[in-house]
């Protein structure tokens, strides 16, 4: 007789079978324990939603509707989409026109800034890692070591190097000069992850690829690029957060106009001797997490497949 | 014209020689299967064909050209990787048309070149497939289908059939041979199987650490093999290689001493230049036969050890002063474990080596 359909699987979850699938106990572990690491960014969003009052409240106000009246209302608030007007426009209590912030500038240049100097340093440092894998320098692994020694030391240690070298070079506050710096930041990192995907992959394929009649330039463009999709999606996003999120360089060497969001957002909490506006910095940041959110969310597959890479024997 | 020729190839890694001066002559229609055990330098002289490695001097002639100086895929040769070398992220159809890119030949054209060795090595219905879903003897056939699209100077196939289990290798070595046939190119296969080298190839080179031992016919390697490790090498069971000393020659007939006891074998007249010198005797298996009496041209053993074959059985005894002797009886001659045996020696499959290890002959 076949069994009937159970009401957990006709919800669409699979019953549990074979070896190493979780049972719900598991499951629902690993969904508090996401939980928890989601709550900041949770948090964060809600209160973009609420206004200044509401916001430091005690005891917090943490939902938007009552549900019906289940909820006490001291615990629930209005939402506003106030929060997130000033972040693009702001008017002053004591009149006058309303102001443009600059916000829509500022994002759009983290977005050209990181998008760029990620891409660009993908392309190059992919090459770079392709010519380290498959021919070697004498001393091969030291050019590795050294190309990563940039990154063994903290931003502060060699920014100031780096802000007088701009400021002879003219690039500080320059979209070039940010673009390059970001561009080198990367470089290892991108070096050294793309040199590990290289070296996974069977040089037979490529041997046969050249006696297939495949020139030097078709073997790594046809043969060994599709290979490694899922390690340049991988370290694209990992460039991609990195840059992002970087703040130090940016506060140093951008100018008003290449200012990026990460600067300009402490710019924007900071002044006005009111205290923190937590409303506008969470509206700020939520806005924020939206285009690296979505460049994850998209990749995530290749990402998955990415950084598991090497790990199964094939 | 399809040829290979390799004069006095040899190939360096730092101080290791891995091949030592190779000469190597395939024609037009003819197998040739590069045989020994692993390291001993077959693949790397395969890659020296292709082009894959340098030769560190020597000269490498396809088709009558100088390909020392070309790269790969100047050289117009097809390959048959071992681990198959697909490519991950073409589907089966793309992979086996790959060669054809160089032809310049247009969308229609390719196709029909494709599905036309698809249909000779059953693969038309997974064109559609990624080489990820297809079966290890598909990826075989896909292998070998990219490796015939096209119209080579030269055939190469490294250990071809290594990855397939035994059945699937007993039907792909027949395809294999029959698609060749059809071909007539000069092919060189490379493996370590002996049954692959016997049955498929025209002529077999046997190679031990860099160096072809010997080149011949699979008839040739295994009725006369030119030196010790030859002998050794073709042929199961394993030849008996019995360490003897050579006590006289007279009229054709030589006295060994064997596990102390001295035989009577007849043998050609070069063997006569062997005399009291430390020598090597080697009896095929299925030279021996146990009779029922001791005489002057046999070796008494005791049976010690009885592995059935099939059709056969195989017999480990122990002779006089220790060493192990392997024979082969028919499946109906029943040998009990301890008994006393008389073996008598087939003079036509006894093999004598001098001192050096090389096939004395007359």
């Amino acid at each position: 007789m076949a069994a009937a359909k159970s009401f957990s699987e006709r919800l669409g979850f699979r019953k549990a079978s074979g070896v190493g699938e979780a049972g719900w106990s598991q499951t629902a572990l690993a969904a508090f324990i996401s939980f928890v690491y989601f709550l900041p960014v949770l948090l964060i969003i809600i209160t973009s939603f609420k206004l200044q009052t509401e916001a430091l409240s005690v005891p917090p106000k943490f939902l938007p509707t009552t549900f019906f009246g289940l909820i006490p209302e001291k615990f629930v608030f209005t939402p506003t989409l106030e929060n997130f007007t000033s972040v693009f426009s702001r008017a002053y209590s004591s009149g006058g026109a309303i102001e443009n912030t600059g916000f829509d500038r500022f994002f759009f240049n983290s977005m050209f800034i990181a998008s760029t100097s990620v891409l660009l340093a993908l392309v190059i440092g992919t090459v770079a890692a392709y010519g380290f894998s498959r021919y070697p320098l004498k001393g091969n692994d030291t050019y590795l070591f050294i190309i990563l020694t940039t990154r063994m030391l903290p931003a502060i240690v060699v920014i100031i190097p780096v802000i007088l070298m701009f400021r002879v070079a003219g690039l500080s506050g320059s979209y070039l000069g940010i673009i390059l710096l970001y561009t080198a930041f990367n470089l290892p990192f991108t070096i050294w992850m793309m040199k590990s995907f290289f070296d996974e992959l069977s040089l037979d394929v490529e041997d046969a690829a050249r006696i297939d009649g495949s020139s030097e330039y078709r073997v790594f463009f046809k043969v060994c690029l599709p290979q490694v999709v899922a390690g340049l999606a991988a370290t694209f996003v990992f460039g991609i957060i990195l840059t992002w999120n970087e703040f130090l360089f940016a506060l140093l060497l951008t100018g008003v106009d290449t200012r990026t969001v990460p600067v300009a957002m402490n710019q924007a909490v900071g002044g006005g001797g009111i205290g923190v506006l937590w409303g506008l910095l969470a509206a700020i940041e939520t806005l924020f997490l939206i285009p690296v959110f979505f460049v994850t969310f998209f990749l995530q597959n290749q990402l998955l497949r990415g950084v598991t890479f090497g790990t199964v024997k094939r | 014209m399809s040829s290979i020729d390799c004069k006095k190839i040899t190939k360096k890694f730092g101080d290791f020689v891995a091949v030592r001066d190779v000469d190597l002559a395939v024609k037009a229609g003819e197998v040739v299967c590069l045989l020994g055990p692993s390291g001993c330098g077959k693949t790397t002289t395969l890659r020296m064909i292709a082009g894959l490695e340098r030769a560190t001097s020597g000269q490498v002639v396809i088709a009558g050209r100088d390909m020392n100086e070309l790269r790969p895929e100047q050289r117009d040769i097809a390959m048959v990787f071992q681990f198959y070398a697909l490519y991950p992220a073409l589907n089966v159809g793309q992979n086996i048309a790959m060669p054809l890119h160089f032809e310049k030949l247009t969308k229609d054209e390719m196709d029909k070149r494709v599905q036309r060795v698809a249909r000779i090595l059953h693969l038309t219905e997974v064109l559609d497939r990624m080489p990820g879903q297809v079966s290890e003897g598909e990826k075989q056939r896909i292998a070998v289908a990219r490796a015939i699209v096209r119209d080579p100077n030269c055939f190469l196939f490294d250990e071809p059939l290594s990855r397939l289990d035994v059945e699937l290798r007993h039907s792909m070595r027949g395809q294999i041979k029959e698609v060749l046939a059809g071909l007539s190119k000069a092919t060189v296969i490379v493996t370590h199987d002996q049954l692959e080298a016997l049955t498929m190839a025209d002529r077999i080179a046997i190679m031990k650490d860099g160096m072809i031992e010997q080149i011949g016919t699979p008839h040739e390697v295994f009725a006369k093999p030119a030196n010790v490790f030859v002998a050794s090498f073709i042929g199961t069971p394993q030849m008996n290689l019995i360490e003897a000393e050579m006590q006289s020659f007279k009229s054709g007939k030589a006295t060994v001493l064997l596990h102390g006891k001295p035989v009577e074998i007849s043998a050609g007249l070069a063997v006569a230049n062997l005399k009291t010198s430390k020598i090597t005797i080697g009896i095929r298996p299925r030279a021996f036969v146990p009779v029922a009496k001791s005489g002057k041209d046999t070796l008494s053993a005791q049976a010690e050890l009885i592995e059935p074959m099939g059709a056969e059985t195989l017999i480990h005894a122990r002779s006089g002063t220790g060493s192990d002797i392997r024979f082969v009886v028919p499946r109906e001659k029943r040998i009990k474990i301890g008994e006393a045996l008389h073996l008598q020696l087939d003079p036509s499959q006894t093999h004598f080596f001098g001192e050096d290890g090389r096939a004395v002959r007359a």
